[in-house]
């Protein structure tokens, strides 16, 4: 069993998979995944240790600006994040409030591997998605509260940020919903012949639902542009991938419907989107669908209202020497491209970004009653 | 005019808009090669291609999630169910995605997409493929729901609602594919979505049908007439979101007396919601309580006794009407 962090499976190995699907090579496939493939946390140590001479190569391969932006990005997640956090136990924010702690190098090493005009969308865990996309701290954290100015109006709330603007396709809150919508958007995108790909964000909860399957089934039966990223936290609410997968490989169940699948360490932003750089290229020259499963932690509770009682501390406590800020820190100063002096000021620059958002949220009005009755019918 | 069944009335009404609007596409199980399990779909395929009309696995939910996703980047999907009973599988999307987009983005991803397809009971195709779902989606802001009963009600209303920026619900019935009636030629030729149609005017009582129970309504007024010289104004909605309840009121209050009849099961049905607002519009004007004919509380069944006895009828209509005129 590989444990590279970008394990990759062209389409190619994934179509020999399906032509010999003798009993032999099923009782292959299923010997491998009888083992669990969750990469434990001194194994992904170990394996990154590997990697990280190439991944040092890396950076300073990439444009300063981009990496001042992807550790930019995640610190002011994080920093918005843990505000949301604070701000929720005083009551400012309502209902669900799923947070990003932890998965930070997902959704930004992700999107920066996109342009401008390609579409996104994801689950209910989407305040920082929506930043990334160019969503301003200010009316996403208006939107948690409720208020006029929020990104939809204060008609969402935490679980659906949207901007055509931006083409942010939302933040939905059936799990796993989103993922049939995206297959849409990429059919689109294919039958009016723009470039556009889609990237399409789930938990690995969802990978238990129909319509990953579904949807997977048609992207690559009709090859569309659609890039599939599973973020595995490894628990689906309080229940861990362990007690509701049976195979539990992600990326491998690409190959039942032939689509090229990698496996990638989701603590390492710059894996993420090397992974989905090769993704982009995939689905915008030969119009093909991926499927990534990214490893990562959720470091807080599913939502606000947790009571973490399915874990331990020691678990988190583990799962957070790996914390993606702090190894990317790490690396950006050993490659020599970022220092201290870089990281106070982009700390700065997030706490600035996020007190800015906070007080624009406080200052901004509840929406007029009267918006309750429009935006039903077009 | 040229007499059409209904169709082969949906079936141009889809092709001109094919033409039309090259962001209109046909999507659903057996709609292409195939020509549609109801031939609804009849020689699209052979005359626009894969691309405008797609064949897609069995997986409604799935495609229904195309529609969803492709209408919200910019495409006017037609997706059909080959029957509404499958679309319950697919409900999630119609009900969670497609009905709310718009209000949950803040009116910033509208979902112009029409699921269509056969709707209620067909002959003897049992419990699980007979259902009338009409009350089930109308319940939910955001959705439009149509139920045309006539060729050109079902060429004019489709027009309409490809063209509509929101999600349609439009219910035909398996029965009425054959039924010919008159279609205006001219290809601007629509109907509004949300304005009631009388079929028959009257003045001694009121039914208020839609899609199968029409013809079954129009067909008892007559016999009404002939029996007891009761003149029957059968109103049809058309529409059921949004109800041209305007267009029923009046007739109420004209004729004093109101049967509804309709295929669905009665319990939280539309005929209940007509019910509570014709009270609410025109208690006072009201002779007799209304009454309502619907399908059994029951599972249809295979017998065709049974199914016959479960389904709205031409007898069951008069009997209400002469309950309602105390005849």
């Amino acid at each position: 069993m590989p444990k590279a962090a970008t394990r990759q499976k062209t389409e190619t190995k994934a179509n020999k998979v399906s032509k010999n699907g003798s009993n032999d090579r099923l009782a292959e496939i299923i010997k491998e995944h009888e083992f669990t493939d969750f990469v434990e946390v001194e194994e992904a140590k170990a394996e990154y240790l590997k990697r990280r001479k190439s991944q040092l190569t890396q950076i300073k391969k990439t444009d300063k600006k981009i990496l001042r932006e992807m550790l930019y990005q995640m610190v002011l997640g994080r920093h918005f994040e843990e505000k949301s956090a604070e701000v929720y136990r005083m009551g400012k924010i309502g209902g669900f409030c799923h947070l990003y702690i932890g998965q930070e190098a997902i959704g930004v090493g992700a999107m920066l591997a996109l342009r401008p005009d390609d579409m996104v969308l994801t689950s209910y865990r989407d305040h920082v998605q929506a930043m990334v996309k160019g969503i301003t701290p200010e009316s996403v954290m208006a939107e948690l509260y409720g208020k006029e100015g929020g990104c939809v109006k204060g008609k969402g709330g935490s679980m659906h940020m949207f901007s055509r603007e931006h083409e942010f396709y939302g933040g939905h809150g059936i799990v796993g919903g989103q993922i049939g919508v995206g297959t849409g958007m990429a059919f689109a995108a294919k039958y009016k012949g723009t470039d556009q790909v889609t990237l399409c964000f789930f938990g690995e909860a969802a990978v238990n639902q129909g319509i990953f399957h579904e949807s997977l089934n048609m992207a690559q039966l009709w090859k569309l542009p659609c890039i599939y990223i599973c973020e595995n936290n490894q628990y689906g609410m309080g229940t861990s991938q362990k007690r509701a997968m049976s195979v539990s490989s992600v990326s491998r169940k690409g190959e039942a419907y032939g689509i090229a699948n990698e496996f990638v360490d989701g603590m390492d932003v710059m894996a993420v989107r090397e992974a989905t750089l090769r993704a982009v290229e995939r689905a915008r020259k030969e119009s093909l669908p991926t499927l990534l499963e990214v490893r990562a932690y959720r470091f807080m509770g599913h939502s606000m209202s947790d009571p973490g009682n399915y874990r331990t501390r020691a678990e988190i406590a583990k799962y957070q020497e790996r914390d993606p800020i702090v190894l990317f820190k790490d690396s950006l100063k050993e490659a020599k491209v970022l220092g201290n002096k870089d990281f106070e000021e982009i700390e700065k620059q997030a706490t600035e970004a996020v007190d800015k958002a906070l007080k624009f949220a406080d200052e901004s009005p509840l929406p007029n009653e009267s918006e309750l009755l429009t935006d039903v019918y077009a | 005019m040229a007499i059409l069944t209904i169709r082969d009335a949906l079936n141009q009404a889809l092709r001109e808009e094919l033409i039309r609007d090259g962001n209109v596409f046909i999507m659903g199980e057996e709609v292409a090669e195939y020509d549609g399990a109801y031939k609804v779909t009849r020689g699209l395929w052979k005359e626009f291609g894969d691309k405008r009309v797609v064949d897609t696995p069995i997986t409604e939910l799935g495609f229904a999630a195309i529609g969803v996703g492709a209408a919200m980047a910019g495409l006017r999907p037609v997706i059909e169910f080959m029957t509404w009973n499958f679309s319950i599988l697919a409900s999630d999307q119609i009900i969670n995605n497609a009905a709310k987009m718009l209000y949950m983005s803040g009116g910033q991803f509208k979902v112009p997409v029409v699921f269509r397809g056969p709707n209620g009971s067909a002959y003897q195709v049992s419990s699980q493929h007979s259902q009338a779902l009409e009350a089930f989606y109308a319940n939910f802001p955001g959705l439009k729901v149509v139920m045309p009963s006539t060729a050109a009600d079902a060429k004019g209303l489709l027009k309409s609602a490809i063209r509509d920026d929101n999600p349609v619900i439009f219910m035909e019935q398996e029965r009425m594919y054959g039924l010919k009636g008159e279609v205006p030629e001219d290809i601007d030729f629509t109907i509004p979505l949300g304005v009631a149609d009388v079929k028959r005017e009257g003045t001694d009582c009121t039914i208020v049908a839609r899609s199968m129970t029409v013809p079954l309504a129009l067909q008892a007024a007559e016999q009404i007439q002939k029996d007891f010289d009761v003149s029957v104004e059968v109103v049809d909605p058309r529409t059921i979101k949004p109800l041209d309840i305007d267009t029923i009121v009046n007739s109420v209050k004209k004729t004093n007396r109101l049967v509804i009849a309709e295929e669905s099961h009665a319990f939280a049905s539309v005929g209940a919601e007509i019910s509570y607002q014709v009270m609410d519009h025109a208690f006072d004007y009201l002779d007799a309580p209304i009454k309502r004919i619907s399908t059994a509380e029951a599972p249809m069944p295979y017998a065709k006794n049974l199914e016959a006895a479960a389904l709205p009828d031409v007898p069951k209509i008069i009997a209400a009407v002469k309950e309602v005129c105390y005849l």
